[in-house]
């Protein structure tokens, strides 16, 4: 039997690098494709001398072309610049100012990597798609249906990102990295010769320089022409009690502490716990403030199970960086109420809360309250 | 795998003769054209036999051909070389090549519009001129469609002002009669010679900007590619044109065989190698790379830094949404193309449209 046509996402970065090496090694027909996201010389006033790592910066393109070249198979540049810019970088500025922290990586997963770009392999004529995210994709008989389980790589697993794959893109998408750890893909590189085999990893949010989110949506705005006061307000206490001014809510995340201005000290430091979009007011308060036993979670996505009917155990993480915490999950008529065992700190609106049972993630959702 | 090349307006490859005169330049005269020793003359009596070639072929004098690195670097000479006190001013339209299009919005600038078929009206450009205008660049061929602008007309117009014309040519030679304005810029890897060897023909005072050495009549400096234009020479000593038969017939299986296509430019003079169509509902991106991999080398668009698509300024110029710009190829025919390949060519597209249409929800 043939082996099916393989559209290889290629960033210049090692992971997915080695995705194409791999595949073609093994004998599978790929074509390597870069995803042109979004134009650098946008929003000149965030450049910095650091150019490499910065996602769609022609240094990556030149790697990945490099890598392809270097692999010996087909390789093509694709814009998606206005589908980026319209699924990805408005709804991420929409949602701050609607007073959520959005995960730009997430809509980018849902709406361009596993939808668009798919639909691009199709339109190449290549039957399945792989990535370098650190995540595992196999097929259960019992259940029928597919299953995502976190990657052998602990610190790399990126199924908190992924949470929105459907069945019929997990049935035509591969992982190839999710069984290694780090150091092993990176070994690979080396043995297949990669010429970014020691390529630094890249940290950032792609279109974001150096991860500060507030100073590239003050960047746009300004680009868009809306004026700064549009978004300032008054930094406030649960009682209403004003204690200062800010600069815009989108500056502002639930549980952070830095950047929070006050004309008047308080005895305890003061961390946020709620950006009001309509007041434009900035809710502080003392670290207790911000412990939650229960969370309303929307737009709710099944991966390995079928929508639970009756209320089921998981353990829900509601940041990347959270460690899973063991709840109840009672399913609602727009997704399910989670209930902690124990409260945790900084439930977030507008970011994810992704459900596991051990390594198999079970499905995910929006934080709404 | 069989490969077909239907993308003769970007590059063409490079005809035996050209080779040949390249090879052999390079070969038997290693001096440098500006020397005083007989290895010098040798390289300079090369150049300016070369350099009468280029001549004739714009039924220009030898002593106004300025030799360059190509259409690019020819088209900022023009323009910024015809810039006077006082007069910094140029007019110019949509659909030009970014290598006129960029080096003018460093300038105060006029871009005109042109109609659904490319065309730019004589009256406009008449409307956009201004005491202080130093020149009016209007290409020959446009690149994207092969729509032929007016030239004529155009230069009546600039000549009742005094303004010299400068036309981008490079689409034209070897594909129709080269028009004489006062400023035309060609370019060898167009007519099947090498890549980075171009001209400047002028027939009025052009101020180098670039600064060196007194070449080509102190208006380039540089050590001359006397070999480049030795191999510009020998391509242009066989402009002989493609026929349209191949263009007409591709277009005509197009439309007959594949549902909502529409020939762009089709209702306008046009020279008879190039064929831009519109595949209603399609992203041209993907069909791009999808003939690629079946071994059809044509064009969508154009490229940007990174190798990506952008959406055709020309098409957008010409009245096409955003949406429809991303529909369009372009084919554009040399003259090793055969009637099989055209023939294959369609066989090829016709299965790729049909499944990009299945999974666009943009075709309903």
């Amino acid at each position: 039997m043939s082996k099916p046509t393989i559209a290889v996402a290629m960033s210049g970065g090692v992971d997915s690098s080695v995705v194409a090496g791999l595949l073609h090694r093994e004998g599978y027909p790929c074509v390597g494709l870069t995803m042109q996201l979004w134009n650098q010389r946008r929003l000149p006033e965030l450049a910095t001398d650091k150019a490499t790592g910065r996602c769609c910066s022609l240094d990556d393109v030149y790697d990945a072309r490099a890598v392809a070249n270097f692999v010996g198979i087909p390789y093509y540049v694709v814009n998606f610049e206005d589908r980026f810019e319209q699924h990805v970088v408005k709804p991420f500025v929409d949602e701050y100012l609607a007073g959520r922290t959005p995960i730009p990586c997430t809509l980018c997963n849902n709406f361009i990597k596993f939808d668009q770009f798919l639909e691009m392999a199709d339109g190449v004529g290549a039957e399945k798609i792989a990535t370098g995210h650190y995540a595992r994709i196999q097929f259960d008989e019992a259940s029928g249906r597919w299953q995502m389980l976190r990657s052998a790589d602990t610190t790399k697993d990126q199924t908190y990102f992924l949470f929105g794959l459907t069945q019929s893109q997990l049935a035509r998408t591969m992982f190839p990295l999710g069984g290694m750890l780090k150091p092993q893909v990176r070994e690979l590189a080396i043995g297949l010769g990669l010429p970014v085999a020691e390529k630094p990893d890249s940290q950032e949010i792609c279109f974001v320089p150096n991860g500060d989110y507030a100073a590239f949506i003050d960047a746009y705005f300004r680009e868009q022409g809306i004026a700064p006061e549009q978004v300032s307000g008054q930094v406030v206490t649960p009682d209403g009690e004003v204690l200062g001014e800010h600069a815009g809510v989108h500056h502002f995340t639930v549980g952070q502490r830095k950047g929070i201005e006050v004309k008047r000290q308080k005895p305890e430091p003061l961390y946020v716990i709620e950006t009001n979009p309509v007041t434009r007011q900035v809710v502080v308060g003392a670290n207790s403030d911000l412990l939650r036993t229960d969370l309303a979670v929307e737009q709710i996505n099944w991966i390995s199970i079928a929508p639970p009917v009756a209320p089921i155990r998981a353990e829900v993480r509601i940041r990347n960086r959270h460690t899973p915490a063991p709840a109840t999950l009672t399913p609602t008529a727009s997704g399910v109420q989670v209930r902690f065992d124990a409260p945790q700190r900084a439930v977030t609106p507008g970011q994810a809360a992704v459900f596991y049972s051990g390594e198999v993630v079970l499905g995910g959702g929006w934080i709404a309250s | 795998m069989l490969r077909s090349y239907f993308d003769h307006n970007a590059t063409t490859p490079i005809s035996e003769a050209a080779l040949a005169a390249l090879t052999a330049c390079l070969r038997d005269a290693p001096g440098n054209a500006s020397s005083i020793h007989r290895f010098g003359q040798e390289a300079k009596q090369r150049l300016e036999q070369a350099r009468r070639q280029v001549a004739a072929a714009a039924q220009a004098k030898p002593d106004q051909v300025i030799f360059t690195g190509g259409g690019t670097e020819a088209n900022n000479l023009a323009i910024f070389g015809s810039l006077r006190a006082g007069k910094r001013h140029v007019v110019t339209t949509a659909v030009e090549h970014p290598a006129v299009l960029s080096p003018a919005r460093e300038l105060d600038v006029t871009v005109v519009g042109v109609d659904g078929q490319g065309l730019v009206d004589p009256d406009e450009i008449r409307r956009a001129i201004r005491p202080e205008t130093a020149l009016i660049s209007v290409m020959s061929v446009n690149n994207e469609l092969g729509t032929i602008q007016p030239l004529a007309l155009v230069h009546a117009v600039a000549r009742e002002y005094g303004v010299p014309l400068h036309t981008d040519a490079v689409q034209a030679l070897g594909k129709t009669a080269i028009y004489p304005a006062e400023l035309v810029t060609l370019s060898a890897h167009k007519v099947y010679g090498p890549q980075g060897i171009g001209a400047l023909i002028a027939r009025v005072p052009v101020r180098k900007v670039t600064f060196g050495g007194h070449h080509e009549r102190d208006r380039r400096p540089g050590t001359e590619n006397v070999a480049g234009a030795v191999a510009f020479g020998a391509a242009c000593m066989d402009l002989s044109a493609v026929g349209p038969e191949l263009r007409d017939q591709l277009e005509r299986e197009i439309l007959r065989r594949i549902p909502r296509t529409r020939v762009n430019g089709a209702g306008a003079p046009r020279v008879a190698n190039t064929a831009n169509v519109l595949f209603e509902g399609i992203e041209g991106e993907p069909l791009v790379i999808g003939l690629d991999l079946r071994g059809f080398a044509v064009s969508s668009g154009s490229a940007c830094s990174s190798g990506a698509v952008e959406p055709s300024h020309v098409l957008t110029a010409i009245g096409l949404s955003r949406e429809d710009a991303r529909s369009c190829l372009r084919f554009s025919l040399g003259r090793a193309n055969t009637e099989a390949e055209v023939l294959a060519l369609v066989d090829a597209l016709e299965p790729v449209v049909a499944r990009l249409r299945k999974l666009s929800p943009a075709y309903v």
